[in-house]
């Protein structure tokens, strides 16, 4: 078997330092395959975020190894050019689609932007790629056209998905990416996220709180607590018949039929 | 019959760049003492906004049509002292951020200790007397200590835990609760809820539980509304929301949840975005993203249908459709065909 696209092994964070430190993630190991899903699934705290965010290199990890096809990529890149290498390998969504898009910027020259920085293109084949871009996320040309006060929430994310489709990346993350969305518009993104992994083949890191989410999206999923695996293995299995106690409280703590918050709170 | 909340024929419009804008539209609500009606719906629905209105918190210039009677009171005609009263000792708010709703600069012990001392004149040291019993209550350990504390030293959780303490620290009668477990965890949710239900049955209050998560308020409420582009379009029991819904708008969000024990082919996705009272289309305000919609439904405004004893709903076309609405996913659409792609390859497993 080849080597997977991303592997993380024995990956630790740690911040502040002598009595105020403390272990954000720790020994944290896990193997993306290319074209795979992978879900972490946690709590706030549980350190889901910080281990996206070592992977594409806005934190520091204090120990472990990150490695991308095989190559050490643990520490920061040297060169500029190293450095836009990795931003096109692995690109992130982040879960608020107001705040991580620049309110002055048209939605058109904001994907324009992310391709000039990867690719050398023509005025002509870049404005075809934009709207190339547009077009599989869902967005006309009036939407492109237009400042993202304009865009509802949902079209929002969109916009944030293409954003990061632009560099062509093998690693998508997404961090929360459908948990602020309404639930029509949240079925919308993930179907759309299903489509573009069946035509692109990019792999998706996928950070949920959101058990059912994570179902319909991924293969494998973690589950984190406390910034340490507890749990890990094929979605199915994983939520079907969860082994550790923390998943079977996550799962029973979803409301449905029947739900007895007060039993749960007791456990 | 006289329900402790009677909402009649409200209709809100607040004034955006100089017009007045629709954000309600002739809702009708009751709820009895002691009981817990959901409120359900997608951005823009206009869920916050009912409860602003009953707790009279509009802002200004806005035009508001229709009854809301507490007790029997008409609260829009409540003034001065008798104003005070119903807000500060008749009614209290739960909000989704806690954090937003507390006071940073003021410790725990000011912020649960205010009420009682300015509504109930209890003198300071048997208000924080109280405030410990209640914190106690809520299932906070150490309570002593955390009335010293300040919002930033403690959790969303937490947080949320001493909002609902103070909000029934004077025996409300009715507790709004706008989205209360909405920013918090699922197993701090669940904590939440419990202690919810219990001060509500300790207590006897009334809770109108605002919510965007149907599976919520399907386990929680007794009855639940369902209110898309400012209007009531289907009210029932909770317990039968998902499994016999009486709109195509409440199917539609059944069916577009993913399962936690099922990977759908494909979801079926109701198609566009959530529409505002003030955006709506003539005739039924979900027409333009239902899969059932004829040409009767975009004519007129349908009017709330009783469906026996079940229910009510604002679709022309129930009677016809009444148990169907979830037997497929859209007929002819893609989400079909992935759907029927979904059922053939189970079938050949």
């Amino acid at each position: 078997m080849s080597a997977p696209l991303l592997a993380v092994e024995n990956l630790t964070k740690r911040f502040g330092s002598g009595r105020t430190e403390t272990t954000a993630v720790a020994d944290v190991s896990f193997e993306l395959a290319s074209g795979g899903s992978l879900g972490i699934v946690g709590e706030s705290g549980s350190g889901k975020t910080t281990t996206a965010r070592m992977i594409i290199g806005l934190e520091k990890p204090s120990g472990g190894r990150i490695l991308f096809r095989g190559e050490d990529r643990t520490q920061p890149a040297r060169t500029a050019k190293a450095l836009r290498e990795r931003g096109r390998n692995v690109q992130i969504v982040f879960q608020d689609p107001y705040t991580s898009l620049d309110r002055r910027q048209r939605i058109g020259d904001c994907l324009a932007e992310v391709l000039g920085v990867h690719f050398k293109l023509s005025r002509d084949e870049t404005k075809r790629r934009v709207r190339g871009l547009g077009e599989l996320v869902g967005l006309d040309e009036r939407q492109l056209n237009s400042l993202p006060k304009a865009l509802s929430g949902g079209q929002r994310q969109r916009v944030a998905i293409a954003r990061a489709l632009a560099a062509e990346p093998e690693i998508l993350i997404l961090d929360e990416a459908v948990s602020a969305l309404d639930v029509s518009i949240q079925a919308q993104i993930l179907n759309l996220l299903s489509d573009i992994r069946d035509e692109r083949g990019v792999s998706y890191l996928f950070i949920s709180h959101d058990l059912a989410v994570i179902r319909q999206v991924c293969d494998d999923t973690i589950v984190m607590r406390h910034g340490a695996v507890v749990e890990q293995g094929a979605t199915a299995a994983v939520l079907d018949d969860p082994h550790h106690a923390y998943t079977r409280l996550l799962r029973d703590s979803v409301p449905r039929d029947g739900w007895d918050p007060a039993s749960l709170a007791r456990s | 019959m006289t329900a402790l909340l009677n909402v009649n024929g409200l209709t809100v419009k607040l004034p955006v760049m100089g017009e007045l804008r629709t954000v309600l539209r002739d809702v009708d609500l009751e709820l009895e003492a002691g009981k817990t009606l959901g409120l359900v719906g997608e951005s823009g629905s206009g869920k916050s906004m009912t409860v602003r209105t009953i707790a009279r918190l509009l802002p200004d210039g806005a035009d508001v049509k229709g009854h809301v009677r507490f007790d029997g009171a008409e609260v829009f005609d409540l003034r001065g002292e008798a104003l005070r009263r119903y807000r500060a000792g008749d009614v209290s708010m739960v909000f989704q951020d806690a954090r937003a709703h507390t006071n940073p600069v003021r410790r725990m012990g000011d912020f649960l200790t205010e009420a009682l001392c300015t509504n109930d004149r209890m003198p300071r040291r048997a208000a924080e007397a109280k405030a410990i019993q209640l914190l106690a209550d809520v299932g906070i350990s150490d309570p002593e200590r955390r009335l010293r504390q300040y919002p930033h030293e403690l959790s969303g959780g937490l947080l949320q835990r001493v909002m609902i303490a103070a909000s029934v620290a004077v025996r409300p009668r009715l507790i709004l609760a706008d989205e209360p477990t909405t920013a918090l965890d699922v197993t701090t949710q669940a904590e939440v809820m419990s202690i919810l239900a219990r001060m509500q049955a300790e207590y006897g209050m009334a809770v109108l539980f605002i919510t965007h998560d149907l599976e919520l308020a399907g386990a929680v409420c007794d009855d639940t509304i369902v209110l898309y582009a400012g209007q009531v379009v289907e009210r029932q029991r909770s317990t039968q929301l998902h499994r016999d819904p009486l709109h195509p708008y409440t199917a539609a969000l059944v069916q577009a949840r993913p399962e936690i024990g099922h990977r759908a082919r494909r979801l079926p996705a109701i198609p566009g975005h959530p529409t505002t009272a003030y955006e709506a289309p003539g005739g039924c305000a979900f027409a333009p993203r239902c899969r059932f919609a004829q040409d009767a439904c975009r004519r007129a405004v349908p009017s709330l249908l009783q469906i026996g004893e079940q229910g009510s709903t604002r679709c022309i076309r129930m009677p016809d459709l009444h148990g169907r609405l979830l037997a497929t996913t859209g007929a002819g659409d893609e989400a079909s065909d992935h759907q029927r792609a979904d059922a053939a390859e189970e079938a050949t497993r």
